[in-house]
């Protein structure tokens, strides 16, 4: 971190003030929580004449350049293949990428790092799982419960499953508030049930749901649970033997790590007796014409060159996010989420829809919405002429556009390095799109 | 930049779109959707079958101030055109009707229309092409078929 993390304790309304008044060369844009934002080189770029205001977060992070030079370091110091070579390079570069192993094990308390397998991300974390149970691990008459608030990487990969016979896929609907219904819960989760996958955060709606509470339900009806834990592994503290889950998938990108990298947790004994979903190098013990065995996990699901540059690089995003501090972070985002909430309601009263459960404790700092006479497209890209960046689309979630009737939304989503006075200039922005385009 | 995009002119016809709805029974229709923004334009043409000409024409859907902008023009230009006529259309002479700068994103937006256009045209014997690039007119246009309501 560029300041002490301890300069600024307090949170909310106050410290945001606080930050604006001491905003720095960064062309009058609030400095972030604990002053970080100058620790993220691309938010000085201006766009159109205007400084940056990146509120599309939950697509990707952006990176501290803490971050930006351990990539950089990696390449100019470390930089050989993991597991092969006994040259002392090789023995550096493994024991680095197995080092940031341990690293991600204890960022999310797994007991052992042999639990963490590194992947490209969330997607293909997902897909491992659903391709290794298609092979073998299901029977005729079992069944997948997905829900409808799902990114579509937790839908696709168990929809390819329903291709084998008898394999029947289910969805958990939403409420009009933007939660998982509890009569679907209760209906559907239920004896049958071979795997219950679920979104830990929602990316559209911001929902944050109960997941102790949802493997619990998975296994008393003798089903697997599975967390999509993208959207809450940059916001929230994960301890996997809290949440009680099987397997928990993140991507790397979205806690300000690189692109190509993420992970996949899961219990060993059931890491153990999945099968491999794809086939290489670096994943066999012994290859013969007619018969192979495996290594153990996590290296039987690592086949191929994996990306070590990104585990390395990923393990120092995670010490950067370490180092600002959960309650810290919890309380900025929080107050983030309430003032704009509040922000955009005030302004635009009925001709503004909020998706999602109202500022609380199972609400993170995600706002898709929709303004009245404005497609999403035509006010990203009027917000965009104004230097806000935000996402518009079905953000890879249609079951979710489908669930409340409309083509797309419009989403703001805020990270650290965000301020209240962003959503200013959000609001601001927005006003102008409203006269402009409503009837 | 960006604002320049909503003229006060496009902005008309985002807000007042003409021939907007439906027809009673119309002689062809042809979809697009726009996967990137969940966008979807109808176009429906009645045919005056003794003069070859469009008789009447309607689009419906749902899309943003360019797609629905472009919808309308389109379909005020061809309404009372004779069908060969329609088919010479190309997404050049679209773009001159909106004249407004476009990225290559936008432009997916403002062809909305006329690939409905062109699939409600793509059984007839004028089917109608409507290139990929802003340059030559070479590819087909697509192999979906119009839907055919009963006379
Ligand atoms: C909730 C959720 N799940 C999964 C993903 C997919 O992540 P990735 O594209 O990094 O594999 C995303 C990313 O947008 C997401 O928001």
């Amino acid at each position: 971190m560029a300041r002490a993390a301890t300069t600024v304790r307090s949170t909310g309304r106050s410290s945001a003030a606080r930050a604006r008044t001491v905003a720095g060369p960064d062309h009058g844009v609030a400095p972030g929580l604990h002053g970080c934002r100058t620790d993220f080189p691309i938010l000085s770029r201006t766009f159109h004449g205007k400084p940056l205001i990146y509120l599309d977060s939950a697509a990707t992070s952006q990176k501290p350049r803490q971050v930006i030079d351990a990539e950089a370091d990696f390449y100019l110091r470390l930089n050989a293949n993991v597991h092969r070579g006994v040259y002392a390079l090789s023995e550096e570069a493994t024991e680095a990428y197995e080092a940031a192993r341990a690293r991600v094990a204890q960022f999310i308390h797994a007991k052992d790092p042999d639990e963490i397998v590194f992947v490209r991300g969330t997607t293909e974390a997902i897909n491992l799982v659903a391709g290794g149970m298609a092979r073998g691990q299901l029977s005729k008459g079992d069944r997948v419960v997905s829900t409808e608030m799902e990114h579509h990487s937790n839908i696709v990969p168990w929809h390819l499953l329903t291709q084998l016979p008898g394999i029947k896929l289910d969805f958990v609907g939403i409420t009009d508030d933007g939660r998982l219904r509890q009569d679907d819960l209760e209906r559907l989760v239920v004896r049958g049930t071979k795997l219950f996958t679920f979104t830990h955060v929602s990316n559209v709606l911001g929902t944050v749901n109960p997941v102790r509470e949802l493997a619990q339900r998975a296994h008393d009806a003798g089903a697997l649970a599975l967390v999509d834990a993208a959207q809450s592994a940059p916001h929230l503290p994960l301890d996997v033997q809290e949440m009680g889950a099987d397997f928990v998938a993140f991507s790397g990108h979205k806690v300000l790590g690189p692109t190509g990298i993420g992970v996949l947790w899961g219990r060993k004994e059931l890491l153990n007796r999945l099968p491999p979903y794809m086939g290489g190098g670096e994943m066999i013990r012994d290859v013969g014409k007619d018969d192979i065995t495996y290594k153990d996990p996590p290296l039987r699901f690592e086949a191929g060159t994996p990306n070590i540059a990104g585990a390395v690089v990923l393990s120092r995003a995670l010490d950067y996010l370490s180092r600002v501090g959960w309650d810290d972070l919890r309380s900025w985002e929080f107050e983030l989420l309430r003032d704009a909430h509040r922000k955009l309601t005030d302004a635009f009263g009925d001709d503004i829809t909020i998706y999602g459960p109202p500022p609380g404790k199972d609400r993170e700092a995600v706002l898709s919405f929709s303004l009245k006479g404005a497609h999403p497209h035509d006010v990203a890209t009027l917000l965009d002429a104004e230097g806000v960046a935000v996402r518009a689309g079905h953000h890879c979630a249609q079951l979710i556009m489908k669930r409340y009737g409309v083509p797309a939304m419009t989403r703001a989503s805020y990270y650290l390095y965000n301020s209240t006075s962003d959503t200013d200039r959000l609001v601001e922005a927005l006003r102008k799109v409203h006269a402009l385009l409503s009837r | 930049m960006a604002w320049d995009m909503y003229q006060e002119r496009i902005l008309d016809h985002y807000k007042r779109p003409r021939n907007f709805g439906h027809l009673d029974h119309p002689s062809l229709s042809g979809s697009e959707s726009n996967p990137l923004c969940g966008d979807h334009i109808t176009v429906e043409l009645l045919l005056d079958p003794e003069k070859g000409t469009i008789q009447d024409v309607r689009f419906n859907g749902d899309g943003c101030a360019i797609s629905v902008a472009s919808a309308s023009m389109l379909t005020s230009k061809i309404k009372g055109q004779r069908l060969a006529d329609v088919a010479q259309t190309r997404r050049q002479d679209l773009e001159k009707m909106l004249s407004i700068p476009l990225s290559p994103v936008r432009i997916k937006c403002a062809l909305t229309s006329l690939r409905a256009l062109a699939e409600a045209l793509s059984t007839t014997k004028s089917p109608m092409v409507v290139s990929e690039s802003g340059g030559a007119d070479t590819e087909p246009a697509g192999d979906a078929t119009a839907s055919r309501s009963p006379p």
